[in-house]
């Protein structure tokens, strides 16, 4: 019990009447990496939205890092960390900025915030464009610039919705062992992607379809379950499924 | 060390290296103070008039040339036929038709009495309204003259007359700027302080980094406060720019003390910029939070006393100013400014607007939501 870092239950979210998370269930452990896989539309982004607190669920359970996501929402946002689809740094303002702008409102000690930034920068090997704005960086380095700020303050859990998206491979590789060094640290990833070949690297996949969860299990068990040689082809299997509408 | 200096520093960043919130705070009081007081002038000059003269004679002549030589008409038909004249009107090349009949002198000699005719374009009702007043004015001096000149005094001291004298308290000179400049200096501050608020917080829903900063255990109170704050100096700091031009263009110093409109300001913004705040979290993208404080604007200004009398308004409408903003600080502007009125003598709008900041504030705070 004490290892469940997220434990869902049913979760729902209606709205006005159409149901985008139709009472989801799992667990995740700590120091997993779980990926959240379904096509567009299959309700990962909103189910992802409630166990961050951003959305109210309609109905079910979901405690998130000891605590309960109705009532104490905000000692979640202490514990979690969120990369979004969309890119959400400040790029008018610069590399450093950022990392004291967030690492600030999280209450992290001034002293603290200067010496975790100069050791972030060096292991970005971004001294030359530290003092740089984030508008002027290419995608690549936004995004992992975005997951380390996302993880800047040692959450338990880190979810990131599709944080590769439009990513070239290199980068993508970079950034799926900035993932592990973080699982190493014990933190908790909860991911959604659309490449097949990422959720390989997962410890436990979910595959929602019309936001429900069809499938849930390693890569490797669902391979053998849906007798396909890569997770593409298990994927397709369950996402024909689909009766919802882009 | 509280989130809130975080915010702050943030917030002040991004407004310093936006040119075009630079351009807004420098260069548009700048220009409003200097051009709007010129086109606000309510005296009206350049009225162009059509004179139908039947008469043709001395009398008519003189009128005719008192008449022009005011200075607020422009002869711009001069004919014995009125349908002439008529036709000027409908061409919208005179305003004003003054019509005066055959027989205009003798009957003056004769009757003692003559009858002249004024049409009145009221297309433009301003216009017309008072460029009839002006004329009336011309053609009872002139009466008053011919009388004088004409009549034994005898007879004339029979009727009595009532003349009036009118001295201008606390703008001796009814100098309009003194009255307009101080009027809109608040439209401009209240115009860049709602405008400023209104578009920054969905500025961030926008671009996505809402979603970012409502996943963070920020305190709604200090993230209200972050964008209120960095506004707040920004409304002070365009007040002094507008204080500084009324001082080098129109010679503008306040009779009272400027602490006592600082003051004022001080509350007034938290008013505005609460408001503009409310507008933003409620919007969901720039454009509809810029209409909706666009309309606002409309009806604070048109309600604001400004432009219109509030006192002239109907009761429903005096009834809506109270619940105005910029009807508060225009008035007490002009009190201080012109009458010199202290703390103590603006305490009611004071305590008001002091109401209407912890409500609107607090509100958008309640309406600032972090989970949907």
């Amino acid at each position: 019990m004490n290892n469940k870092v997220i434990i869902v239950e049913k979760l729902t979210k209606i709205f006005n009447g159409f149901t985008a998370v139709d009472g989801i269930s799992f667990e995740v452990e700590k120091g997993e990496i779980f990926g959240f896989l379904g096509a567009n539309g299959a309700g990962k982004t909103t189910a992802m939205k409630m166990l961050c607190g951003l959305s109210m669920p309609t109905s079910g359970k979901a405690i998130i890092a000891g605590f309960d996501v109705y009532r104490e929402n905000e000692s979640i946002k202490k514990n979690i960390g969120y990369m979004s689809q969309k890119f959400s740094l400040y790029e008018d303002l610069t590399i450093k900025e950022n990392i004291r702008f967030y690492a600030g409102i999280y209450g992290i000690e001034p002293k603290v915030i200067k010496t975790k930034t100069a050791l972030l920068i060096e292991q970005l090997s971004l001294e030359k464009e530290a003092n740089m704005l984030v508008k002027q960086l290419p995608l690549g380095w936004k995004q992992k610039l975005a997951f380390s700020v996302a993880i800047f303050h040692d959450p338990q859990i880190v979810f990131l919705d599709e944080p590769t998206g439009g990513v070239d491979p290199i980068t993508r590789r970079d950034f799926w062992n900035m993932i592990y060094e973080a699982a190493a640290k014990g933190i908790t990833v909860f991911v959604t992607t659309h490449y097949m070949d990422e959720a390989e690297y997962c410890d436990r996949v979910s595959i929602m379809v019309d936001g429900q969860i069809d499938a849930m299990d390693t890569p490797g068990n669902l391979k053998r379950l849906f007798q396909a040689e890569s997770m593409d082809h298990v994927f397709l299997q369950i996402a024909r499924k689909a009766k919802r509408a882009e | 060390m509280s989130p809130l200096k975080y915010i702050l520093q943030k917030e002040f960043k991004q407004i310093f290296r936006d040119p075009a919130i630079i351009r807004v705070i420098f260069i548009l009081p700048i220009i409003q103070l200097i051009v709007l007081p010129m086109a606000a002038d309510y005296e009206i000059k350049n009225i162009n008039i059509a004179i139908v003269d039947r008469d043709h004679s001395t009398s008519s002549g003189r009128l005719v040339h008192t008449i022009t030589s005011s200075g607020y008409f422009r002869l711009v038909d001069y004919s014995s036929n009125f349908n002439q004249a008529m036709q000027g009107v409908d061409n919208d090349k005179a305003d004003l038709i003054l019509e005066l009949p055959q027989g205009f002198e003798s009957d003056l000699y004769a009757r003692k009495e003559t009858r002249v005719f004024l049409a009145v374009n009221a297309i433009n009702g301003v216009k017309a309204n008072l460029g009839a007043t002006y004329l009336r004015t011309i053609i009872q001096n002139y009466n008053n003259d011919f009388r004088v000149a004409v009549l034994t005094p005898g007879r004339f001291n029979d009727l009595p007359v009532i003349e009036t004298t009118s001295s201008n308290w606390y703008n001796p000179k009814m100098n309009y700027t003194f009255f307009m400049v101080p009027g809109i200096l608040v439209l401009l501050i209240t115009m860049i302080a709602l405008n400023l608020s209104a578009i920054n917080i969905v500025r961030e829903k926008e671009i996505g980094t809402i979603e970012q900063i409502n996943v963070t255990p920020i305190k709604k109170v200090h993230f209200i406060l972050g964008k209120l704050i960095p506004f707040w100096i920004l409304g002070l700091v365009v007040i002094t720019i507008g204080f500084l031009i009324s001082w080098l263009v129109y010679g503008i110093i306040p009779l009272g003390s400027y602490l006592t409109i600082y003051l004022f300001a001080a509350v007034y913004l938290l008013v505005i910029l609460g408001l503009g705040l409310l507008i933003s979290t409620y919007a969901e993208n720039q454009q509809q939070s810029m209409l909706i404080s666009f309309f606002l604007l409309m009806i604070f200004v048109l309600m604001g006393g400004l432009y219109t009398s509030i006192d002239s308004m109907p009761e429903w409408a005096q009834w809506v100013t109270k619940f105005n903003p910029v009807a508060y600080f225009i008035e007490v502007m002009r009190r201080v400014v012109l009458k010199g009125s202290g703390l103590k003598d603006i305490r009611q709008p004071m305590l008001i607007m002091l109401g209407f900041a912890l409500v609107i504030n607090y509100w958008a705070v309640l309406s600032y939501r972090k989970r949907s």
